[in-house]
């Protein structure tokens, strides 16, 4: 825990009930980072889709929105597992209180996994007709709209983004944690997405052309040393904040989390960088796999570690 | 109308009477507190002394605990007071997360947050909160700030400039004032935490949020199987975390 006193007084806690310890914990990393890879796929496929002709990613159109439903769903499972009262998530859509970023990114979200519900609907109903079974409504639904894809694809794109950030607001309302009150953490949080998104898709990248790989790793490459020198210059520069400057002054020293944070930034941020910029020209399938794994690995280690550390800090 | 709350820290002796008043009045279980006083000890030897600050809600003008919550469970009465609906609280921890003062709990009994209502359920009656009436030093004055001749507004007319809030940086406007309170005593960074220095107990840090029987399969099975009621002398029981601590050298 982070605490410090002046030389002068050398005050300290002689009486004291227990206080509250992380409330915060790796449930809600899980939820945010699976958040990152369900938007940031649509991000690199609209990109993908601007950049090249369809048949350069013959598998886009339903690999897309199934990582991203899947995704999703673990995002809005984890937050309702957080809830100490899960059945009662139905207040946010009964009572909802719109000064909350909770209950904006909730309805938003919902509205979001419906937008991709969709286009699931559409691209497995079109590629695997016999899916789930023969005659199955809904995928029937799909094939006869299969138009409705392009339609609702400008919508999704555009409500990724709310869907992406609002988690930056809900860190800002959080006022109790300095350290997640900076203006940069809406673009972390973008740049997450991009490389969540870019490395999912790598996975499934195999049977796309050349070209198309080549700007997934190039996407990959400059969300990574983005993210990477935002996290940098947060960890290091100045907050102007007492409280967020007394928790990396803890972690600096060596406090907990300190190598755990390294080893994120190493295994997500560094090795995936040269592995996707290599990539570019030597076009290894294998490796940039490699660092797409990497890159979600440490992705949620350092979000963790993120997350974390400001609630090692005594309130009161 | 606007309640507010004024401690002069001068007065109080660290007696605890208003702690113990707030847990009976409102059942407030074990491991968590509406209200709490904090002895904090300064110098070296032998120029000592200790210092006694009662925690509770600030009942901010501008408070992010009401605007972070979802569901409008922490919402503001017509007196100033925040106040808590704890069958309409889905148990998401924003408010913990929000508030700077570290005054919202989980409550072990409901899985609900729940802080300090300047007791207004005897507000509504009449009546003063509960530790007003139990402090046996009158530190502790309670009244409408808008009410120029109220026993709080005079308290802080005459004591003017020593009035102090907690942290007044994050903008939140508490309605909760000091008088006699200092940066040693008010600012949570400014004093230690150390191992072995606590008085009666050497558990620093609570290990979890809510009860620590309600596990993630218990939040979404317990309306259908039930769930051991767990009171005050389940707690007790469970507190084996605490003594097998003193058996390895704690207090």
């Amino acid at each position: 825990m982070v605490e410090s006193t002046i030389n002068a007084t050398q005050a300290v806690v002689t009486l004291d009930v227990p206080i509250q310890g992380i409330v915060w914990g790796s449930i809600i990393t899980v939820n945010m980072w699976a958040k990152s890879i369900g938007t940031g796929v649509v991000f690199l496929a609209a990109f993908l889709w601007f950049r090249h002709s369809k048949e350069d990613m013959p598998n886009l159109r339903w690999a897309m929105p199934i990582i991203a439903f899947l995704a999703l769903n673990v995002f809005l499972l984890f937050t309702l597992i957080d809830l100490h009262q899960p059945y009662r998530m139905v207040n946010i859509f009964l009572h909802p209180h719109w000064t909350s970023s909770i209950t904006v990114g909730a309805w938003l979200a919902s509205i979001f996994l419906g937008l991709i519900t969709l286009l699931l609907l559409i691209g497995v109903g079109e590629k695997f007709p016999g899916v789930p079974f023969k005659g199955c409504k809904l995928t029937k639904f799909g094939r006869n709209n299969s138009a409705l894809y392009e339609k609702l694809m400008p919508f999704v794109l555009f409500l990724a983004i709310p869907v992406t950030t609002y988690t930056a607001i809900i860190m800002a309302q959080s006022s109790a944690r300095e350290l997640w009150q900076a203006p940069t953490e809406v673009m972390q949080m973008m740049w997450a997405a991009l490389m969540a998104g870019s490395a999912a898709l790598a996975l499934v990248s195999g049977s796309w052309s050349r070209e198309a790989r080549k700007d997934l790793a190039l996407i990959l490459s400059i969300a990574t040393f983005f993210s990477f020198a935002m996290y940098m210059s947060e960890y290091f520069f100045s907050f102007k904040s007492s409280e967020a400057e007394a928790v990396l002054a803890f972690v600096h020293s060596g406090g907990a989390y300190n190598i755990v944070f390294w080893i994120g930034l190493t295994l997500g941020f560094i090795i995936p960088f040269f592995i996707a910029v290599g990539n570019m020209k030597s076009d290894n399938q294998t490796l940039l796999k490699f660092a797409a794994i990497l890159a979600l690995v440490g992705l949620f280690i350092v979000k963790d570690v993120w997350l974390k550390i400001p609630q090692l800090l005594p309130l009161s | 109308m606007k309640l507010g709350f004024l401690v002069d820290l001068n007065l109080c002796m660290g007696c605890k009477g208003c702690e113990i008043a707030c847990k009976v009045e409102n059942e407030v279980p074990l491991s968590t507190w509406r209200l709490r006083v904090k002895y904090i000890d300064l110098g070296t030897f032998p120029d000592t002394r200790r210092s006694f600050t009662p925690l509770r809600c600030n009942h901010c003008e501008s408070a992010p605990c009401e605007r972070i919550c979802p569901v409008s469970a922490l919402h503001y009465l017509e007196n100033g007071i925040v106040n808590i609906d704890s069958e309409r609280c889905i148990g998401c921890a924003g408010c913990m997360m929000a508030c700077p003062y570290g005054a919202i709990y989980m409550d072990p009994e409901t899985n609900t947050a729940d802080k300090c209502t300047y007791c207004a359920h005897r507000i509504e009656s009449g009546m003063m909160p509960a530790c007003v009436v139990a402090c046996p030093v009158e530190a502790n004055i309670f009244g409408d700030l808008e009410d120029d001749h109220s026993n709080i507004s005079l308290y802080i007319m005459e004591h003017k400039g020593a009035v102090q809030v907690r942290k007044p940086e994050k903008h939140t406007s508490p309605t909760h004032f000091y008088v006699g309170g200092g940066n040693q005593t008010l600012n949570p960074l400014a004093h230690q935490r150390l191992e072995g220095f606590n008085l009666f107990n050497d558990i620093t840090h609570l290990e979890h949020v809510g009860d620590k029987n309600h596990g993630i399969l218990d939040r979404f099975l317990a309306p259908f199987v039930g769930h051991p009621e767990l009171d005050n002398t389940s707690l007790i029981e469970s507190a084996t975390d605490a003594e097998s601590h003193e058996q390895e050298g704690g207090h």
